[in-house]
């Protein structure tokens, strides 16, 4: 498809040089691969958004309700008065253009209006005209211009082109945060009826079975027990994963992808192998079967209508409390929305990791723990045994993902955790890492197939910096904490780093991992590797001795 | 017309020029030297308090801090205090480093592409440096003009003058701030006309202020070492402003046209302000990605606003599911109605 057609060549003609005509005369040209489809009508229904219809972005006629305008200016005027952010942001920016080449689709684009100045200018463009009186008065002169049908085409195209990274904040001397100004546009658009199908599709079957992928809990339940099973033959160990279990200490909240897609498979064998072999009491629900919020990318309220089910469930199980695994957007809604929306979670208590007896201070209302930081506490703990040399055959760089880093700050756990299973750990040049890394260009729901172009554009960036280092360290696998990241970093890698695989970091986990009474003879994705192959001569009596002269003969290699 | 923005905001700034040397000659120095003053003061004080109160009222639904450093999580793990930060003092550090160093701006990069293709990113300090000497000057000659609102001249004042003129030897004594202000100005002018990215998000708003800091600074520069301006009448007319006690019809006409010029483009950046993006120097301190502390895990945030929402219960999810679930051996809380 489209990925046959596309050339690195041909997406590296950028012309950063604005065309001569103003912004506020050049229209965007809706070009297939560049803008995302319409929700399917039936997933809109489901979720009660509103207007749901039948069209393509590129039809000129959008069958807009009659009083979309009024719609549109009753529901900005609204949240002008919910969001102190919002307001602030549309009336402080100067204009300085600091955050003009941070936005990874401006870079791979050269489109000005994805310059996150202009992006937000769009709005404020409006704002100016509809909400203050020197816009009303000096028009165009300040930026200003009315809402018209042309405007709210480029509001879909140019909000439907930004990832909600905040990379652009970083950078802003007030601190004006693309996301926010994004968010509040779709939550626009979406009055009138304006969503696109990847975000609205995923939020009706999270709602109605649990999960963004619409996996129904008896599908989940297979999906699980036959990750079980290959683990079995892995590994030789028959693991335990409970689903829906009252009781349990912890309840374990994953994103859908990692039971069901690949490469997000192996962090699931990952996680499983770490909670056998640690003896974690634990559970994985059914209902509560997705840590990925898809309604993020839609509205408030459709994040909170999602979120909720994670402590509704931990409450019915009767867990301690909640660990949650590898994702990039869940942890924003967990980190920074959670309890705000669901909470207090005064049913849970503090988190305490069973086996070193860590407090996590840091989670004391929420009461929820990334893994990393569970297993970055092991690891400091010396309460598992690893093997860095079973990932010998990986020279692994690490891509922050833009929440986590972003809007948390985990950026040393997963480095600890990587440098403690692996030997060969290269970090991507600064700049294009931890709090300046760039998004896959996929996120915020736009990892589809039919805006593949913008994609890849918007991946240039990150996929420019993994070629570096595999150029200069031989680099073979990007990891990262992302479930969108691993569903649409392939592509990406592909494209501008060839030969570059991805991974989790739990993957590298479970193939590091000493497990008590385990027969391996390849990692977790089933690749016979030098450090997994069985003694050459003096044979070892149990397995642990089996891997540790494996791995030394690998070293002596 | 690319340059319009440009042009028009030159003009206004130009007929403000006119309309006070032209108002000066022909005897309008009460009306520019009083009456359009103290419009001016009362409409910027009442125009930012109101503008500030008015955001301060709207709600912050959501804890949304920019985290740009690592986290404080696991006490062997070393958080960032100021980029990240955990605690109000924290947060405090990281709003006077963002408000007195201008931080972020600092981390400013430049992406250009090489042949390969290759992205490379270099440091970019300009925009930081001429932002820095814009507004560091601004505020010590704005301090500086204290000298003509008391007498004598406050201490603290004459410090700042002594410190302002340390470089120079011979008279009249050059301020350091004179030279930035101007330069940092005319930088930050030519950088949004030269620059194609920026002159294409340049807008009128944008070139207005601008133009009008450059004809006040320029005034005032020449003021002080070309022109020849009665001192004495000026600081009579400031102190008398102050004191409520505007002085007579003679002293405002012994000012020369060259004062009002500078006042009354002060007394329209005043009243522009409230209204206009200047607003920044107070809404920096309200922009909740930069003054709430990461520790959203820790303490809840409450949304005033926040409302139920429509849910699909454990309960109505399982009632959909039972069958299958019964089928998959998953645990059930009712067993079939």
């Amino acid at each position: 498809m489209a990925e046959e057609k596309l050339k690195p060549e041909q997406l590296t003609q950028i012309d950063y040089n604005p065309p001569s005509k103003g912004w506020m005369d050049t229209k965007p040209e809706f070009r297939k691969g560049t803008f995302n489809y319409i929700a399917n009508p039936e997933s809109s229904k489901y979720v009660d958004f509103p207007y749901p219809r039948k069209f393509i972005p590129s039809d000129e006629d959008w069958k807009l309700p009659d009083n979309w305008q009024q719609i549109i200016h009753e529901g900005f005027k609204e949240r002008l008065k919910k969001y102190r952010s919002l307001r602030i942001f549309m009336d402080v920016c100067v204009r300085c253009g600091a955050c003009a080449d941070k936005c990874h689709y401006f870079i791979g684009s050269g489109d000005p209006k994805n310059m996150p100045v202009l992006r937000a200018e769009l709005l404020r463009s409006v704002y100016k005209n509809d909400f203050t009186k020197l816009g009303r008065i000096l028009g165009k002169l300040s930026g200003a211009r009315p809402m018209d049908e042309d405007v709210l085409k480029e509001w879909f195209y140019y909000f439907f082109q930004c990832t909600e990274c905040r990379r652009c904040s970083v950078f802003c001397p007030y601190g004006i945060d693309t996301a926010e100004i994004t968010m509040m546009a779709r939550e626009l658009l979406n009055l009138v009826g304006l969503n696109i199908d990847w975000i609205t599709t995923p939020v009706a079957n999270c709602f109605r079975t649990g999960n963004h992928l619409g996996i129904q809990p008896h599908g989940f339940a297979d999906s699980i027990e036959f990750a079980v099973d290959e683990l079995e033959e892995l590994t030789g160990i028959k693991v335990d994963a409970p689903i829906n279990r009252k009781g349990a200490e912890i309840l374990f909240v994953a994103p859908s992808a990692d039971y069901f897609a690949s490469p997000h498979y192996y962090t699931l064998l990952g996680y499983l192998c770490l909670f056998h072999e640690i003896g974690l009491d634990y559970t994985w629900s059914a209902y509560a079967s997705e840590g990925g919020n898809f309604g993020l990318f839609h509205s408030a309220e459709a994040m909170k209508r999602l979120n909720n089910k994670i402590y509704a469930e931990a409450k019915r199980l009767g867990v301690k409390w909640i660990l949650g695994g590898e994702c990039g957007h869940m942890w924003r809604v967990l980190n920074q929305y959670m309890d705000t929306m669901n909470g207090p979670a005064d049913f849970l208590e503090v988190p305490k990791s069973p086996l070193t007896g860590t407090v996590f201070e840091n989670t004391r209302t929420t009461k929820m723990v990334h893994i990393a930081e569970f297993t970055a506490d092991l690891l400091k703990h010396d309460k598992i045994k690893v093997d860095p040399s079973r990932n010998d055959h990986w020279t692994p760089t690490f891509h922050d993902s833009c929440n986590p880093a972003r809007a948390m700050g985990l950026l040393e756990e997963p480095r600890y955790v990587l440098n403690k299973v692996s030997n060969n750990f290269h970090e991507m040049p600064e700049g294009t890492i931890r709090e300046q890394t760039f998004c896959c260009g996929s996120g915020a729901g736009l990892g589809t197939d039919e805006n593949l172009e913008m994609r890849l554009r918007g991946g240039m960036p990150r996929g420019n910096a993994v070629r570096y280092v595999q150029e200069k360290y031989g680099v073979n696998i990007l990891l990262c904490m992302c479930a969108i990241d691993k569903a649409t970093l392939p592509a990406v890698c592909d494209f501008w780093a060839p030969g570059t695989e991805v991974g989790g970091i739990h993957e590298l986990v479970g193939n590091a991992l000493i497990m008590k009474g385990e027969k391996r003879s390849t990692d977790l994705r089933g690749e016979e590797t030098p450090a997994f192959a069985p003694p050459s001569e003096d044979g070892g009596e149990d397995s642990e001795t089996t891997v540790e002269s494996a791995s030394s003969g690998k070293g002596g290699e | 017309m690319r340059c319009m923005n440009f042009i028009v905001s030159l003009i206004a700034v130009i007929l403000l020029m006119v309309i006070a040397a032209v108002g000066a000659q022909v005897g309008l120095g009460y009306l520019l030297g009083v009456i359009i003053p103290y419009v001016a003061i009362v409409v910027f004080i009442v125009g930012v308090v109101a503008k500030i109160l008015s955001w301060a009222k709207i709600p912050v639904p959501f804890h949304i801090p920019t985290t740009c450093g690592q986290q404080k999580s696991l006490p062997w793990i070393k958080s960032s205090r100021f980029e990240s930060p955990h605690s109000t003092l924290g947060v405090i550090g990281r709003m006077l480093l963002e408000v007195l160093t201008f931080r972020s701006l600092f981390r400013n990069t430049k992406m250009d592409i090489k042949q390969g293709p290759h992205l490379v990113y270099g440091s970019s300090k300009f925009l930081w440096l001429g932002a820095m000497a814009f507004h560091w000057s601004f505020l010590i000659v704005f301090l500086r003009h204290f000298k003509f609102f008391a007498e004598p001249v406050p201490s603290w004042v004459m410090m700042l003058q002594e410190l302002d003129g340390f470089f120079q030897v011979g008279l009249p004594i050059i301020y350091l701030t004179n030279i930035l202000i101007l330069a940092s100005l005319l930088y930050l002018l030519l950088r949004r006309l030269l620059e194609p990215r920026i002159r294409y998000i340049s807008l009128a708003s944008d070139y207005f202020p601008l133009l009008l800091l450059i004809g006040i600074a320029g005034t005032g520069v020449w003021m002080r070492y070309f022109g020849k301006i009665d001192i004495v009448s000026v600081k009579e007319l400031a102190t008398g402003i102050v004191t409520f006690n505007p002085p007579g019809s003679e002293v405002l006409a012994s000012i020369d046209w060259l004062f009002y010029m500078h006042l009354l483009l002060v007394s329209v950046l005043f009243i522009y302000f409230p209204f206009s993006k200047l607003m920044h120097l107070g809404g920096v301190f309200l922009s909740p990605t930069r003054n709430l502390a990461n520790n959203s895990r820790v303490k809840r945030h409450v949304n005033p606003w926040d409302y139920p929402v429509k849910l699909h219960t454990y309960e109505e999810w399982e009632d959909e599911f039972r069958p299958l679930m019964k089928a998959a051996g998953l645990p059930l809380e009712k067993e079939e109605e």
